[in-house]
């Protein structure tokens, strides 16, 4: 039985780890096919994506694009919870229910959506219109982490705050936002994370200026190449960065 | 004015960017979205109409009813196969696994959950293609003379599927189990049940909420999803995201497209009807 869950746990790791592994292996590869037999170490194939202007483009539009979208969502998600967490407003469940529904749509429904909005009132597709997308996108899940952490001592301080005199900009900006600032964190993290990360609503509503999972999809047709290999592991390496710095900084306070 | 109506008054004002953002980039695109389902297509003009024809023509077209059927089939295959790989290695983390390790076998198991969506499926492509390294290794030891065509068939897109849909269940399950008090296991053998019994009749009860939140996620993420099987599947059955895709881009079929789309949330809706009762997204 023990041997057997060990085993067992071995095995899927192995399973898991696979791709990732052979992704990374590969992007070392010497030869054009990224397939074994391995014929590497070489670091070509990633001189060859840092001197590719169109790549280097697509990733700082790809930061652009989950930077702003994610600090809008945050804001907007940060400034609705407060109002609900604030007073029983009339309709507070059905006002919870709205601002979560994006959540339960796919992606590609969003984003069809938003392309018949767009065409209709004859917006161009754009790192702008991606970027809305984003915030739709984004804007429930920041809104349900920051929800969900407002615990009733929180209420208690905004309202001492504003029995003191407070104005409301005050309770929220010296109050709310450094009480709430790990799950702010965690929520405008995994909100890059997902738009740093999102092809659908990107490839449908970018056309010229593209992020880099379109770039990457593009590259994708040309069949497989080490440089794709290179451009991946990259942007694994990167979220892995993200999530590693969560980990030890904001989750280790949870004291799990 | 009363000290609660300026209270609500303030509180509205909080809540009202983010309703008005719902409202124009959420709702009336969706709304837009229900009324383009009732139209038709004219040439390549887009003329407003209202009937069903675009419906009725998804349950009559061999070819659309087709991708319904095939990505309620893959999406079943797909949630079952994730939920038995998962809930072993879930459980096998949680109670065989040292407590000081948990985190970090955790954390090894959803790894490549944080690499970017196409690189996973391209990377996918790259282990099973006919000269990838499953291919090489099998032929390479003799196990088979010629390789075997994986990528480009539904095997593909399952793999692809399953290995992500794994992780994403190991989590919802893992973070079940932890919250179960060991004493559930200890009564039940105290009772003397055999160590399979307290699994069966115990355990796995208790973790049908863990087990259906990660159902449903995995069945709402995989139907929706076009990257998999448009990278491993390839386009010799195609999947009803697919299907969305080639209406748009063959010949600008906004209507058929919309109209498919809210078949897809027709489904999840259902599926989501049918879960709702253990689910626990609040808990994750």
């Amino acid at each position: 039985m023990r041997v057997l869950a060990w085993a067992y746990l071995l095995a899927m790791f192995g399973f898991i780890l696979l791709p990732v592994v052979v992704l990374i292996v590969f992007s070392f590869q010497d030869s054009r096919l990224p397939v074994p037999p391995f014929d590497g170490p070489t670091l070509r194939w990633y001189a060859e994506i840092i001197a590719d202007r169109a790549l280097m483009e697509a990733l700082m539009n790809s930061l652009l694009v989950a930077l702003i979208s994610s600090a809008v969502a945050l804001v907007l998600g940060f400034l609705a919870a407060s109002g609900l967490a604030r007073v029983l407003l009339p309709g507070s469940a059905l006002i919870r229910g709205v601002l979560i529904a994006p959540m339960t749509v796919s992606y590609l429904i969003i984003a069809l959506g938003l392309l018949q909005m767009f065409n209709a009132v004859g917006l161009r597709p754009s790192l702008v219109a991606t970027g809305i997308g984003h915030v739709v996108i984004n804007l429930p899940l920041c809104f349900a982490i920051i929800y969900a952490s407002m615990g009733e001592h929180q209420k208690n301080a905004m309202r001492a705050a504003r029995d003191l005199g407070a104005a409301e900009w005050q309770v929220l900006w010296h109050v709310s936002a450094p009480m709430l600032l790990p799950s702010l964190a965690a929520a405008f993290f995994l909100a890059f994370t997902f738009s740093w990360d999102e092809f659908i609503i990107a490839f449908l509503l970018t056309r010229f200026d593209v992020t880099l999972p379109v770039e990457i999809w593009s590259m994708l047709r040309s069949g497989l190449s080490p440089a794709t290999n290179a451009v991946g592991s990259i942007v694994f390496l990167v979220s892995v960065a993200i999530v590693l710095v969560l980990e030890l900084t904001l989750f280790r306070r949870r004291g799990a | 004015m009363s000290i609660e109506a300026r209270e609500r008054r303030q509180g509205a004002a909080l809540v009202a960017p983010a309703l008005i953002w719902v409202l124009i980039f959420f709702i009336i695109p969706f709304a837009g979205m229900a009324l383009m389902s009732l139209a038709h297509l004219d040439g390549r003009e887009v003329v407003q109409s209202f009937d069903l024809s675009n419906f009725a023509k998804i349950f009559t077209d061999p070819s659309l009813r087709k991708g319904i059927w095939v990505s309620l089939q893959i999406t079943a295959l797909v949630t079952a196969i994730s939920v038995l790989l998962a809930w072993p290695l879930a459980w096998i983390i949680a109670t065989r696994v040292p407590a000081r390790w948990q985190r970090l076998a955790l954390l090894i198991a959803v790894l490549p959950f944080w690499t970017s969506y196409v690189v996973r499926s391209y990377s996918w492509a790259l282990v099973l293609g006919e000269n990838g390294v499953i291919m090489k290794t099998l032929t390479g030891i003799g196990l088979l003379a010629e390789p075997v065509q994986i990528m480009a068939t539904r095997a593909a897109t399952v793999t692809g599927f399953v290995h992500f849909f794994t992780m994403l269940l190991t989590l919802t399950i893992y973070s079940n189990l932890i919250q179960l008090s060991p004493n559930y296991a200890r009564a039940a053998q105290d009772l003397g049940a055999s160590r399979l019994q307290v699994i069966r009749l115990v355990i796995l009860p208790l973790t049908l909420p863990g087990i259906m939140t990660g159902a449903f996620l995995t069945f709402v993420l995989c139907i929706g999803d076009y990257i998999t099987p448009q990278i491993l599947g390839g386009n010799n059955e195609l999947t009803l995201p697919q299907l969305i895709m080639l209406q748009l881009g063959r010949r600008g079929d906004y209507p058929m497209a919309s109209a498919l789309s809210l078949v897809l949330m027709a489904i999840v809706t259902l599926a989501y009807a049918a879960t709702s009762r253990w689910l626990r997204m609040d808990r994750l």
